[in-house]
């Protein structure tokens, strides 16, 4: 730890609450059971604390938010890894004591399926809809004379219509 | 005093944007041309007033006048002169009156152009400006105040108000609380401004499309006319962008430059229908099909960016309980609707003289082809906004928070994006109007197979990853149909107008700066995915607490941690500077100086990584945590982020490409002066 004092507590009165349930008197118990078992390597506590938020700083995973409470949180992961606790079993622990919030996405059941399931359909009815739309289109309307003029001359081989597009683009172009 | 004076002159210039309005839908309405000129007097008005009520607060931050409780959040004596002129827009209330102050910029230069035909148009375009402005100074006036200030009561409490309270007197704090720490880098010094210039100018082709809808010309003369603001709104907006990711990975200490944040997302928005409303007012220019789009696509594109710098500023989404207490919400959200309802409702009542002009050839056309960019872009808003939305909505009918994370938004969006990159590859090679499968097929096969060489190569070089092979392959192919563009485009123009191949590359560009210059755009974003895939795959990392002259390894890099000073500067930091080597299997590559700079101030921490940049990629090294006393142990992260320079690079060629899609042209602009009025005429256009 630094000497430095670190930021937040006065800010926020979560963080206080916070840092009171897991402050303290967990740094120490950590600090034993460190010595006691084979102790879980900052990879192994950043793998599951990137998988998880704290409810204080938004949109920040926990394996690098810089605030002390994210650092006790990832002091208590580290414990309960050396508990043997999985993965698994911790993420449920902080989803059991703070939310569903504390997951990077909502848990797939209830109304969240509604997060996962309306933009594909969205998109998919856009393609459905595009798809008739286009359709009805080329179906559609006569030609004008006009658009039969311009249909005329796009038809030359592949190279000269390039060429000819391309001039012709390049006469155009002031619109 | 100071701060009066720059609360009266907002007031006034709200009654003139108020009254302004008014006289414009008159004059529009009625059609006399004094009101009309009336409307334009007050909009011309506003920006030297407004100039006034910033330069008020400019004063106010730089003479430490800390009753003042916007100069008190976000000042404070050590802050350096730049600094306190750009805490102008390090804070809410002050941010919107810089907003403010770029709308009218660009609203007044907007109504200095010369009308001539087009000014049926302007009343219109006065009452966008006037209304959305009028909302932005009532928000000052009424709930962010930046003149509010701090009273001391009669029984000792703290009042912060504008006027004063009976019995109260000036409570003047001998400090103030700085700026926000992560807020003093140069990146976050340009990128707000950039943004908000991005947000303003979007205004600009909404007006004109309002002002379309209103008048009844909805020929395609409102695009023509807007043609350039949207690019440079666009420019703006990209260039926002691209600031803001590259302080987020100098600043945030994380590692990364886009974490998915509803405030990122919030300047992405606009963006994502501004990007595909540049693509599809090409098949509006070109073959007269979907006016209704266009217009749709517009109003999205306003209603997006008040969206997001209510989103950028307040952070109020994040809980309903917040949205509901702030007075800002509500209010952000009435406009929106109000906008949007009005805007809708004029489209539908000109829907019949939306329709199309032209029709549909082929599926495989380009403007059916534009028509699917355009589902792609709007699929990642939808991604976007559900995602930023939902959990307002989840903590509304269950009383549940949640999180809508990266892993959401990067599932989701992947594939849409891999879809573009695959449209960038097919759509430049087919044709206005007619392509069949056959035609494009012969256009495509030779890029197409110079791109499979590089997946090959990529294979054999022993690269496995799905995705990675997936888009490496689909950022090759784009890259080579660009270039294909390019060569056929010089080699028919050496053949036919004998011209050496620079300058039939040159004069190309020059002759057609709106194609060619997206080519470049193009050529960009490809390099950008490069970085961005890259970064986002094979990234890799890793911390440990050493002691002096001990090492950390990640793959064939070893992080060594060889000395750490701790000391105050001047400008109230404590800073934590460590220095560590980097050795690329066993020889010397860097020394890198990973620090932790203290605010004492503000009592914020900042994680400055130490980096070391090539092409390949970056060792990125943060200093986590140290021992005070024996200077012993430290805590070091390290990333290896490969390519990720190729995302910047590839922003500097975007914003390149933006540039000469952009530019004035001196000969085209005197032509369409000359150029009496007509009505668009399908095939005579270039895009």
């Amino acid at each position: 730890m630094s000497s430095i004092p670190r930021p937040g507590f006065h800010r926020n009165l979560l963080w206080l609450v916070l840092a009171a349930a897991l402050g303290l008197p967990l740094l120490f118990n950590v600090r034993q059971a460190v010595a006691q078992r084979p102790t879980p390597s900052d990879d192994e506590v950043n793998a599951v604390a990137h998988q998880l938020y704290c409810p204080v700083c938004e949109n920040i995973p926990l394996d690098v938010c810089p605030t002390q409470a994210c650092a006790q949180w990832r002091d208590l992961i580290r414990q309960k890894l050396a508990d043997g606790w999985s993965e698994q079993q911790i993420k449920d622990y902080f989803v059991v004591q703070y939310g569903d919030r504390v997951l990077a996405e909502p848990p797939r059941r209830g109304l969240n399926w509604v997060v996962y399931v309306l933009p594909p359909l969205i998109i998919l009815g856009g393609g459905i809809l595009i798809f008739f739309v286009l359709r009805r289109m080329r179906a559609g309307r006569p030609a004008s004379a006009a658009m039969k003029a311009r249909q005329d001359l796009s038809l030359p081989p592949e190279e000269e219509e390039y060429v000819r597009r391309l001039e012709e683009e390049l006469r155009n172009r002031e619109r | 005093m100071l701060a009066n004076f720059g609360y009266s002159v907002l007031v006034i210039t709200f009654l003139l944007c108020l009254y302004g309005a008014g006289t414009a839908i008159y004059g529009g309405l009625k059609k006399e041309l004094r009101w009309v000129k009336s409307a334009r007097s007050a909009m011309l008005l506003t920006f030297p007033l407004i100039t006034l009520s910033a330069l008020s607060i400019i004063l106010l931050l730089l003479t430490n006048h800390y009753e003042v409780q916007f100069v008190y959040e976000v000042t404070s004596n050590s802050m350096p002169l730049y600094l306190k002129v750009t805490a102008l827009w390090g804070g809410q209330a002050g941010s919107l009156v810089f907003w403010c102050w770029l709308m009218s910029a660009f609203a007044s230069a907007v109504t200095l152009r010369k009308w001539d035909r087009d000014i049926e148009f302007l009343p219109w375009v006065i009452v966008v400006a006037m209304v959305t402005l009028a909302f932005f100074l009532g928000l000052i006036i009424f709930v962010e105040n930046p003149f509010a200030r701090f009273w001391a009561g009669p029984n000792g409490e703290q009042i912060v108000s504008f006027l004063q309270p009976a019995g109260a007197a000036l409570l003047t704090p001998p400090d103030g609380k700085g700026l926000n720490p992560l807020l003093r880098h140069p990146g976050m010094i340009i990128h707000p401004p950039m943004l908000y210039l991005g947000f303003v100018s979007f205004v600009i082709p909404f007006s004109f499309a309002f002002a379309a809808l209103v008048t009844g010309r909805t020929d395609d003369r409102w695009i023509r006319l807007t043609r350039r603001w949207t690019l440079v709104a666009w420019l703006f907006l990209s260039l926002g962008l691209l600031l803001g990711g590259r302080w987020a990975y100098d600043v945030l200490g994380w590692g990364g430059y886009w974490g998915w944040d509803p405030v990122e997302i919030a300047a992405f928005m606009p963006w994502l229908t501004g990007t595909a409303f540049l693509h599809s007012v090409m098949i509006q220019e070109k073959v007269g099909l979907f006016k209704r789009w266009n217009m749709i696509l517009i109003i999205l594109t306003y209603d997006l960016v008040i969206f997001g710098t209510f989103l950028t500023r307040s952070g109020v989404l994040s809980s309903v309980h917040a949205f509901a207490q702030s007075a800002i919400g509500p209010l952000f959200f009435t406009f929106i609707g109000l906008t949007f309802a009005v805007s809708l409702a004029l489209v539908l009542t000109r829907w019949n003289d939306l329709r199309s002009e032209g029709q549909m050839h082929s599926l495989l056309s380009r403007e059916a082809l534009f028509l699917v960019n355009n589902l792609l872009f709007i699929g990642i808003l939808v991604v976007c906004f559900w995602g930023v939305i939902f959990p307002l909505v989840s903590e509304l009918f269950t009383g549940q928070k949640v999180t809508v994370g990266p892993p959401f938004y990067n599932r989701a969006t992947a594939p849409l994006f891999a879809g573009l990159l695959l449209l960038m590859g097919v759509a430049p090679l087919s044709a206005w109007h007619h392509s069949t499968a056959r035609t494009l097929g012969k256009a495509i096969w030779k890029p197409f197979a110079v791109s499979l060489l590089v997946l090959v190569i990529l294979f054999a070089n022993g690269m496995r990853s799905p995705g990675a092979l997936i888009g490496f392959w689909l950022a090759a192919y784009a890259a080579c149909v660009t270039l294909y563009e390019y060569g056929r485009g010089v080699l028919s123009r050496h053949r036919t107008a004998h011209e050496s191949y620079p300058t039939a590359l040159v004069r190309l560009i020059a002759r057609n700066r709106r194609r060619y210059g997206g080519y470049i755009i193009h050529l960009g974003v490809v390099l950008m995915a490069i970085g961005i895939i890259g970064m986002g795959i094979f990234q890799t990392s890793t911390q440990g607490t050493i002691r002096q002259g001990q090492s950390l390894t990640l793959g064939e890099y070893t992080l060594t941690y060889n000395s750490l000073a701790e000391f105050d500067t001047p400008d109230g930091r404590n800073v934590a500077r460590a220095v560590v080597t980097i050795d690329k299997n066993g020889k010397f590559l860097a020394e890198l100086h990973p620090r932790r700079d203290y605010y004492y101030e503000s009592q914020q921490p900042m994680t400055i990584p130490g980096v070391r940049s090539t092409i390949e990629g970056d060792i990125y090294a943060l200093l986590v945590d140290w021992q005070p006393i024996s200077s012993q142990g430290a805590t070091f992260k390290i990333y290896n982020n490969p390519l990720i320079n190729w995302l910047w690079l590839g922003g500097l060629v975007f914003i390149l490409g933006t540039l000469v899609a952009a530019w004035p042209d001196r000969e085209r602009e005197a032509q369409r002066a000359a150029a009496p009025r007509q009505a668009s005429v399908p095939g005579k256009a270039s895009a």
